[in-house]
């Protein structure tokens, strides 16, 4: 710009653009000594049918039930039987073992992308526990956990990964694109934060209908930037939908932390203060926070008092798929000093505390669950694995765009079987 | 009917009939819609089952495929189709892909209704016709009824189609046929035969052409207000002209076409978006692969300009008389 256009000088400082950076880096030593962690307990619980503004507080705090020791204290405790803790954690060590094989999977060619939910365990499982087995879940991808939960098959969730023959998506989807309605999940879809509005018509639907079913929804901090997540909390707020919204905030979004979905200035859960919506934050490390949380949202919604927001404060612990190395940009020991611990070993040391549990059956509930995890493994690499061959007939790939083909794909998938007649021979057709 | 009532009596018959049908959007509850095409529903039908909405598209289209994913049949106003593209990814990601990536699993059975095209002095954004990005997501019917009688059956077989539908209404045409002619009065529906709506159900079949005037000269495909136009310049010429109104986009009745070009021999086509990669492209290419050696000259286009809608040149942008005679003399020339 030439000098004569310019404003005139002032006395005013340059005004600077802020780029939020993470304050660790590779090579850096990470420490959270600065995040506030909250006495177990000394959090209140409003009661379910609270005002939206009588909520502020919680959202800018931290709902603790288990302490580090393995105690359950203060007015979260849920109160939770010993032998629903004990399926509680069984859930979430299926999880992270299926986590942990799938990985190997991927990484052995056998399929060609997964991502684990490590350390993010209690928010998908324990969640889905305090919810009505017909309550509709609309998760993102790092909810394996509900389905786990709701004992769909893990062979399912294999044939989906390795896109075999048995993959109920026909070999559609990008692995752990997962759909189960009669387990109450959602089609998975890879465009971030579109289940936030289709969430809230679903829980309108339900409310319209005098149903007695509610619905709750997933996403990350970073999704959560997305302008569906403001369309959802509008129409949430707006119609009073029956909904819990889940706010997993791991701290990343693939390499970019928390900082650039806005999580410097203020808490996730205080988003739902603007909206008019009930906002919780919580221990996503705590299964006994999640589980509370969730069960004071879902009373709060199935009795019309509306919508909640829950901030599930947690840390992703691995690589935000198989296909990113994490070591890129942050700290490899910053998992290992997250202040809040690891989910599964937390409910295993409260088990133990209440003389539940011991090391010993820890133990061979672990070898059992790898072993369970590894016998499917192998019945479902009977019926195929990625680029194997022994995938869905040809001519699937055509079907349900419509409900009837039309002309113009029929015509398209005549093209396609002459070039795989002509690539193969006039035999080519597998079975 | 006019082609508002026609449109109104098609929801208000839907929602009657299936009591899993909601009528939602901006302004169509209480008020009855910015064009009164939901007028009275609300008050008739409850509003629960006709209501209005927060002003965001994302929302309003996202809230319907979740409420499809319950079992209810949405029928979300957009109120201009200007103002489709804050909801094109609820559009394109998941309305038109829940049942390919669910295998049935879940289904989308939503109609989107929405006000297009230019001729009423819209400017930029309310003149738009964007029925080429609808045909090119796969998964999506598009749908543009020309006349009450054919908005009233077109919109009952596409809120009970189980597949979702654009389905975009001609506003110019809203309350009478345009000639083109914009410096003449325009004629209400009643002067015309279908202004003859029937009360209750019945459905036209998506995905079926009709053919508006029979002739041996040439072929125009047209559709939406270009339909009325094209007839007017067509008579005023004089031109044996075999007028084809394709009513709907996708799926194409590809077998109309083909049977009246390659009976002509001929083929011009007409609309109002935009030319470069509009749906006319489409259409030449369809009809230059199947009707190749029946062709006895170029096909040719009459479209709006590659320009954005302008507001006081708008009757130099709209393909009106002057250029579709043109056109017309040179293809019947060539």
């Amino acid at each position: 710009m030439p000098e004569s256009d310019s404003r005139p000088a002032s006395n005013l400082p340059p005004l600077s653009l802020h780029i939020p950076e993470p304050r660790y880096r590779p090579g850096d030593t990470p420490d959270f000594g600065d995040i506030v962690v909250p006495e177990v307990g000394a959090t209140p619980r409003p009661s379910e049918d609270s005002k939206p503004d009588a909520m502020r507080d919680m959202c800018y705090g931290l709902v603790r039930v288990l302490d580090f020791d393995g105690q359950a204290k203060g007015p979260w405790d849920p109160k939770i039987a010993p032998e629903r803790l004990r399926a509680m954690l069984r859930y979430m060590m299926l999880v992270r073992a299926f986590d942990d094989r799938m990985f190997r999977a991927q990484r052995q060619g056998k399929t060609s992308f997964y991502m684990k939910c490590t350390g993010e365990e209690a928010t998908s499982v324990a969640s889905t526990m305090a919810l009505d087995r017909s309550d509709m879940c609309f998760p993102s991808y790092r909810q394996q956990g509900i389905l786990i939960t709701r004992d769909y098959p893990l062979i399912q969730m294999m044939n989906q990964i390795y896109s075999n023959r048995g993959d109920h998506l026909l070999g559609r989807q990008l692995p752990i694109m997962y759909s189960a309605p009669e387990h109450g999940f959602f089609s998975v879809s890879g465009n971030l934060a579109t289940q936030y509005p289709q969430a809230v018509g679903w829980a309108m639907a339900s409310a319209s209908k005098g149903d007695s079913r509610i619905a709750t929804v997933w996403c990350g901090e970073g999704s959560s930037a997305e302008g569906d997540f403001h369309s959802a909390l509008t129409f949430a707020t707006v119609y009073n939908a029956p909904v819990i919204f889940n706010v997993v905030n791991n701290q990343w979004a693939i390499s970019s932390f928390s900082g650039f979905a806005g999580g410097e200035r203020t808490t996730f859960a205080a988003r739902a203060v603007g909206y008019g919506i009930a906002g919780l934050r919580i221990d996503g490390n705590d299964p006994l926070a999640v589980y509370a949380a969730t069960q004071w949202a879902a009373d709060r919604a199935r009795t019309n008092n509306g919508p909640t927001l829950i901030e599930h404060f947690t840390y992703r612990s691995e690589g935000h798929s198989t296909s990113d190395d994490p070591s890129a940009y942050r700290p490899s020991d910053e998992p290992t000093i997250w202040p809040f611990g690891d989910p599964i070993a937390r409910l295993k040391q409260h088990l133990v505390t209440l003389g539940e549990w011991n090391e010993a059956r820890h133990e061979a509930q672990r070898t059992e669950l790898d072993d369970l995890v590894k016998t499917t493994q192998k019945q479902s690499e009977k019926l195929g694995i990625l680029g194997h061959g022994m995938h869905q007939p040809f001519e699937t790939m055509f079907q349900d765009v419509f409900e009837e083909m039309p002309w113009h794909l029929k015509e398209q998938c005549d093209q396609m079987l002459a070039e795989q007649e002509a690539k193969f021979g006039p035999n080519w057709k597998p079975e | 009917m006019n082609m508002i009532e026609a449109i109104n009596s098609a929801m208000d018959v839907m929602l009657e009939r299936d009591p899993n049908t909601v009528v939602m959007g901006e302004d169509v509850g209480y008020f009855g819609g910015v064009f009164r095409a939901t007028a009275g529903l609300q008050k008739k039908h409850g509003k629960t089952r006709v209501f209005d909405t927060p002003i965001n598209e994302c929302g309003i289209i996202g809230v319907a495929v979740g409420m499809g994913a319950y079992g209810l049949r949405p029928v979300p106003e957009i109120q201009f189709a200007d103002y489709i593209y804050p909801g094109l990814d609820q559009l394109v990601s998941e309305a038109a892909r829940l049942r390919y990536r669910s295998a049935n699993d879940y289904i989308c059975p939503m109609t989107v209704r929405t006000p297009f095209g230019g001729g009423i002095f819209g400017g930029q954004t309310h003149s738009q016709s964007p029925e080429s990005i609808m045909t090119h997501i796969c998964g999506v019917k598009t749908v543009i009824p020309s006349n009450p009688y054919d908005a009233k059956g077109l919109l009952i077989a596409a809120i009970e189609d189980n597949d979702p539908v654009v389905f975009l209404e001609p506003k110019r045409i809203y309350n009478g046929p345009f000639s083109g002619y914009y410096d003449r009065p325009v004629e209400p529906w009643s002067k015309h035969e279908a202004s003859a709506v029937p009360e209750g159900h019945y459905r036209i079949e998506l995905g079926k052409a009709a053919t508006v005037r029979e002739g041996e000269a040439l072929t125009i495909l047209a559709y939406g207000t270009m339909v009325h136009v094209t007839k007017t310049i067509v008579e005023e010429m004089g031109v044996d002209a075999e007028i084809i109104d394709l009513r709907t986009l996708l799926p194409l009745d590809i077998d109309a076409i083909e049977a009246s070009v390659k009976k002509t021999g001929r083929c011009l086509i007409i609309h109002e978006a935009t030319r470069t990669s509009g749906f006319g492209a489409e259409l030449a290419a369809l009809v230059q692969e199947r009707c190749f050696y029946h062709l006895e000259a170029p096909v040719e286009r009459v479209t709006g300009f590659d320009t954005p809608y302008p507001h006081s040149l708008e009757w130099a942008y709209f393909p009106g008389p002057v250029r579709i005679a043109t056109a017309l003399t040179k293809i019947l020339k060539d």
